[in-house]
């Protein structure tokens, strides 16, 4: 019983989706909105059951005072403060438990969360992201050293698409004769991009696409059920 | 006062900018706290974000407004209480039903989207008479469109031993697949760099004022 009612209600639920879309008369169609809104709303509270459990974890280091319990207490400094200015006050258009907070806005220029929003996350995402580009060229020379003929491939191929985006790669090329424009940077890349890189997406699309249809069957008929956890 | 907290959130967003950056000479106290600092705001951001999008509109809104035309959508909200209470180590066993329903639901339609985006599109779409393209460039696109696609997916075919002919056929589809991911992995590398360059924007014209508008 402990995970009959979940693999009946995984399989009611997955076939009734994929009825609904080869019987397009009711009761399929409203029944399949329906659990799409019901999706919708657990998936609402599963986002919640996530930051909850994030915030336990970090109250846990910082009260049991584990390694570098000091930096946790940032995050759930820096948690309350987001969570609390968005509750009271509210992001963009949606107002908060005290309305919109006009003085603050006014004096902040924003909502207090959109003005956190604006000048903490995006500068802290902007800058984490941007420090990739540093550690993507280092890999990049680690693993691309033309040893094969693969890497060399993909190598050759990173760099034509690169150098054809920009306007030093269009420079580069700029003096070949019309009868070998093919051979220009831009052209080589956009042929690369539209034919031997769209052929290598389609089969990777096309398998993978077969790849998790095999997998949604055997989660609907139950017979992979990892996702209860245990054996 | 308005343009004195646009100047604060600018040396904050230059000072956390140079906190993360700090990471590139080594691990260091600026950066794990800027790190937390963004796991924090992060988190705490997709929590509101969550309540005002997706809760208030689709079920509390719905629920306190009109109850007995929406009455049907207390069994999410209980499903979701019940996923929400799997907090506590002891209620666990009763994140499995709404779960389960997320589970089922995601492959059902998984099933569907996948089949027509991934598959019959795709599959559609590399059914082409390569002779009607018109120039010779176009015809030569087209065929290694139909060549790459069929030799990519016998490399993906696991069924059979990939050796003789099909081992020919599926060597060139890592050839073809290798040209897939180094044009990714190129726009990628460009993605990164301007977002560094952004970045360096910001730092050089909003903050230090150097660069000119």
């Amino acid at each position: 019983m402990n995970y009959k009612l979940p693999l009946v209600i995984t399989f009611c639920a997955g076939l009734l989706m994929i009825l609904a879309e080869f019987i397009p008369h009711r009761p399929f169609g409203s029944i399949s909105a329906n659990i799409e809104i019901w999706f919708l709303i657990i998936t609402g509270f599963a986002i919640i059951l996530g930051q909850i459990s994030l915030l336990k974890m970090n109250i846990i280091k910082v009260v049991y005072k584990l390694p570098n319990w000091k930096y946790h207490l940032a995050t759930i400094i820096s948690f309350s403060v987001m969570f609390l200015v968005g509750i009271l006050y509210g992001m963009q258009k949606q107002p908060g438990l005290l309305g919109h907070g006009e003085w603050l806005s006014s004096a902040l220029g924003d909502k207090p969360f959109d003005y956190i929003f604006a000048n903490i996350y995006q500068h802290l995402m902007a800058a984490m992201f941007s420090i990739l580009a540093f550690y993507i060229a280092s890999a990049a020379y680690r693993a691309f050293i033309a040893r094969t003929l693969d890497s060399t491939l993909l190598l050759s191929v990173s760099i034509i698409v690169m150098l054809g985006n920009t306007s030093f790669g269009t420079s580069l090329t700029a003096g070949l004769p019309q009868a070998i424009k093919f051979l220009h940077l831009p052209n080589l890349s956009s042929f690369i991009m539209d034919f031997p890189n769209t052929a290598g997406q389609r089969a990777i699309l096309i398998g993978a696409g077969i790849g998790i249809i095999g997998s949604s069957l055997r989660i609907i008929l139950g017979i992979e059920r990892s996702w209860l956890g245990g054996k | 006062m308005t343009e004195f907290w646009t100047q604060f959130g600018i040396w904050i967003g230059a000072l956390c900018t140079l906190a993360i950056w700090s990471f590139l000479y080594k691990d260091n106290p600026f950066y794990k706290i800027a790190e937390q600092i963004f796991v924090g705001i992060s988190a705490a951001y997709w929590f509101v974000y969550t309540i005002y999008n997706i809760l208030i509109p689709n079920f509390f809104e719905k629920i306190f407004t009109d109850f007995s035309a929406n009455w049907l959508l207390l069994i999410p909200g209980v499903l979701g209480m019940m996923m929400v209470l799997r907090i506590f180590p002891k209620l666990d066993f009763l994140g499995k039903y709404p779960l389960a329903l997320m589970v089922g639901t995601t492959a059902g339609l998984g099933i569907i989207m996948y089949l027509k985006t991934d598959v019959l599109s795709q599959v559609v779409s590399a059914m082409v008479n390569p002779f009607t393209g018109g120039t010779v460039l176009a015809v030569l696109g087209a065929f290694i469109l139909i060549v790459g696609t069929l030799s990519g997916l016998v490399y993906f075919f696991f069924s059979k031993k990939h050796e003789g002919f099909t081992g020919g056929v599926a060597r060139l589809g890592i050839i073809f697949l290798m040209i897939s991911f180094g044009a990714s992995f190129g726009y990628t590398a460009m993605a990164r760099i301007s977002l560094l360059i952004g970045r360096l924007q910001f730092l050089l014209g909003d903050w230090l004022g150097i660069l000119g508008n």
